[in-house]
This record gives C-alpha cells, structure tokens and sequence, in this order.
C-alpha cells in the first residue's frame, strides 16, 4: 500500500488549525484553503482562521462503522455552524450519543482522526466539544 | 545552580489540559481483586483517563492553545522554541513539538525537540526556554509538559498513572509577566528506580525502592540546593509544587523540608486526577498560579526517575491578575469530567490485546 504521508502532510494544516477560506468578491466563508469561491466562482479568495466556537446545526450517530474505525465505538458526526455562519462537518467528542442536541454549543478540540496502521502516520485534527468554559471564550 | 537577579525571565502565559474522563480506584481495584485497603497509602482517589482519540499530542496541543490564549500579546509567529517534554510519545522517532508547532502556527524559523527524562521532561523543556529566551537565542519560547502516563495492567501504577500536562510560555524583558523565576537547581544520579526498555509497552520499576533513594533524595537535595544558594527558607515561600507521583509523597517530601501541609495542598493534583507523569509538577504550578496573588513565591520541583530532579524559584507577578481568566484554569478541567469503569478505561487505552 501506497503511504498517505504525503496526503496528510498537504491536508495538516487546515486540519490542525481548522482554516478556512473567504472571499473578498461576495464574503462568504467555507472549509480549507481555496482557489476559488464555492458561491460566486471569485478567484480572489484569501486563507482565514475559522473561528474556534459554534453550534451543532445537525448531526447523526453512526453505528455502522468504517473498517478503519473498527472497535472504536459509535461516535457522533455532526454539522457546526461556526459564530461566522461557517459550517463544517465534525465529529462531536466528549459527549455521548443521548446527549448531543440541535443547537447545543461547542469548541475546537484537537484529536486524533485515525492512523495509517501501527506502524504509520497518525493523523490529527479538529474535532468539536460540548462548550464547556463560557465565560472564557 | 543559577540565580536570576534581573526579575525578567518570566513565564507570559500559561495553558492546561485535563481529558474529561476519570476512574475511581475502586474500579481498578475491582478488576483486579485487590483489597481497597492496600491502596489506601497512595491517596488517590481518581485518576483521569485519556478519551479513545487522545494521546500526548493532543493534550500538549490542548494545553499549548490555552497557553497562548493567556498571552495575547504573544503571536504564534515570535515563537522561536518549542520543547516538549514526555515518556509517552505516540512516535519514537518523531517529534511531538513539530505538530504543536504546526497546530498553533508557529514560524518555519523555530527551534524543535522533545526532552526525555522519564516524569521532569516538561521542566527540562522549561529549563531550555529559559536558558535561550536570556541568551537572546529567542524572544519566546513554548514548554510543554505532558504525558498520557502508560501502565502495566495489574501493576500498582494503574493507580495512579493518568493524562494531562500543561505549557508554559517564556520570555526575557518582553510581553506582560504572570511570574518571573529567580533561581534554578538540579541534581541528578544513576539511580535505577523506574524504566522502560526500548520497544517495551509498560514502564518497570523498583517499587519501595521509588521512595527514599529516588524521589525524597532528589526531591530533598534539588529543593535544599535551591533555597541554600537564594539563602532563603521555607518560610520565603507561599507555596511548594513537588513532583506528584501519588497523594502521599509530596505531603511528606514538603513536611520534611520544612514546610507546612497548608502550602503543599494548593497545587496536588494526584489524589483527585492521579500522576500525569512529566506533566505532574507543572500542572501543579498551574493550579498555584490560577489563585496566587502578586508577590507571592512558589517552589516548584520535578522528579525524574532515573534519576533527576530540577527545582524552580518563581514569583508571581501583576499579570496574573490581567491574564488568569484568559483560559480556562486547572479546576475547569477537574471539575468536568464522566466516570467510566475498567473495561472502557482498558479500551480506550488499548490495554485489550486481540
């Protein structure tokens, strides 16, 4: 098999740091770098760091899991809609699937995503938590 | 031994991290048919316990964020250092500092490496920032303390080995101070109380043989050493941070040097979230810090086995009073969290073998 170093050292940083793009035609704001805008077609499009804080605008438990997440557990998967109207697809850590809600608000996390095997990469990046420190963020 | 009589080498922010989940002794006890009264000497009640998807990364990321959170006027691209200090690298060869680095932004022109030195790396890693952040090496530099402190199934350290750690963002004459430190003091010797071979998954250790040749000699001589060469004495200080390898030892090391059990309780965390290893005394001095006052003195010591200890002079300064509520303190972290039992701790340790 094929390493994914070179995959995963081009995906890092958006996914450690949850970048994002906006465009300076029409304003909008979307996941990852980007040439051009997802909404107006703009190639003026610059890199942004997405805001850290947001709420669950939906999300879905997943039961069924994928080989590479065998024994790990059912997990949560949701779309957060970040303070800027941002929304990005994450799954929601330390909180158990009876507890996520609609609406319920969350912070960046940094998380293992999976790994290539136990010999390879380990791949890192944003997850989303229940917002616990309020008053600090 | 060094002495820092200019008041401008200073910790400008400071971050912790906790995972949410925990484990009552009881538990461990439980799976293992131990008798509840043979641990009672340890005085842990709980430890806390990595989720599935964390490891020292991501708790050195965690705490290095929050660190940077207390020190606004810091920008990720001053950063000229970055340390880590653990024995639970999820990579043997690979350093965890070089995806803090990129997980909080840090410039391509920053100096990388992780320290090992069994439970004192992260004050290694202090040590190093302090010594080039005075030399003018580098404006700041990041040190991290952080382990997720790995076991051996069965062994008495189920009991006490947890995860967590804390950062620490230094600083020479620049940004607003939360504390300076004054003076610095090592010692260290061969001495074979606790191990882990190369390729082996568990750390060993030499049991009773962990206590008066290991952790109260070089606890005792770095802490002496320190306070003799500041001519000072336990009395010059508010607050003592002993290396927690469970609730018992640093009671006991801070009574015999002389210092009241009033000013060891503020920073032990064993008996409540147990022993994050390299992060165990840093992460103590982060829960002084998150309520001393200005002007205040703490004595902050680390225990490596094999063996080490560095001990720390550090005074706190105004600017805890304008950063503390930056990020969320020590006790937000304590006081969230969701008890699970021996089969989930095992399984998200990966302490079950298929």
């Amino acid at each position: 098999m094929m390493p994914k170093s070179p995959r995963i050292w081009q995906l890092a940083e958006r996914r450690y740091r949850l970048l994002g793009s906006r465009c300076t035609a029409c304003g909008k704001t979307s996941v990852g770098p980007r040439n051009v805008c997802p909404a107006c077609g703009s190639e003026d499009v610059e890199t942004v760091q997405l805001p850290s804080t947001g709420t669950v605008y939906s999300y879905t438990v997943v039961h069924a899991l994928p080989a590479e997440r065998e024994r790990y557990g059912p997990y949560i998967m949701a779309i957060v809609e970040l303070e800027d109207g941002t929304r990005v697809t994450s799954e929601i850590v330390d909180c158990e699937p009876e507890d996520v809600k609609i609406g319920m608000p969350v912070e960046l996390a940094f998380r293992v995503i999976g790994q290539e095997s136990e010999e390879g990469i380990i791949y890192y990046g944003y997850k989303f938590r229940p917002l616990v420190f309020r008053k600090t963020n | 031994m060094s002495v820092f009589n200019d008041k401008k080498t200073a910790i400008v922010g400071y971050g912790s991290y906790i995972p949410r989940y925990r484990i009552k002794i009881e538990s461990i006890a439980h799976a293992w048919g131990e008798p509840l009264e043979m641990l009672r000497g340890l005085r842990v009640q709980e430890i806390s316990v990595k989720g599935r998807d964390e490891d020292q990364v991501t708790i050195a990321v965690e705490a290095a964020r929050n660190a940077l959170r207390r020190a606004p006027e810091v920008s990720a691209k001053e950063i000229g250092a970055i340390y880590s200090g653990s024995e639970s690298k999820p990579y043997a060869v690979k350093p965890t500092s070089t995806i803090v680095a990129a997980a909080i932004g840090a410039p391509l022109s920053v100096r990388l490496a992780d320290y090992e030195f069994a439970c004192k790396g992260g004050t290694e890693a202090i040590i190093s920032c302090i010594s080039q952040a005075r030399s003018g090496m580098i404006k700041y530099g990041l040190a991290i303390a952080a382990d997720c402190s790995q076991s051996l199934p069965g062994d008495v350290l189920e009991y006490t080995a947890s995860a967590g750690g804390s950062a620490f963002i230094i600083g020479h004459g620049s940004g607003d101070p939360i504390a300076y430190f004054e003076g610095q003091y090592s010692v260290g010797t061969d001495t074979p109380d606790f191990w882990r071979r190369d390729l082996i998954k568990y750390p060993r250790h030499g049991g009773r043989f962990t206590g008066e040749p290991a952790y109260f000699r070089h606890v005792m001589a770095a802490a002496s050493g320190l306070m003799r060469e500041l001519n000072m004495k336990p009395e010059d200080f508010d607050y003592i941070v002993p290396h927690q390898p469970n609730g018992s030892f640093p009671v006991e090391v801070a009574k015999r040097l002389g210092f009241s059990e009033s000013k060891v309780l503020p920073g032990l965390l064993s008996p409540i979230v147990g022993n994050f290893y390299s992060g165990s005394s840093p992460t103590g001095l982060c829960r002084v810090l998150d309520q001393a006052k200005p002007g205040q003195r703490i004595l902050l010591v680390s225990f490596g086995s094999g063996a080490g200890s560095d001990a720390f002079s550090i005074v706190v300064a105004d600017g805890i009073e304008r950063k503390r509520d930056l990020a969320p303190k020590v006790e937000d972290y304590v006081e969230r969290k969701k008890y699970v039992d021996y089969s989930v701790y095992a399984r998200f340790w990966g302490k079950i073998a298929f």
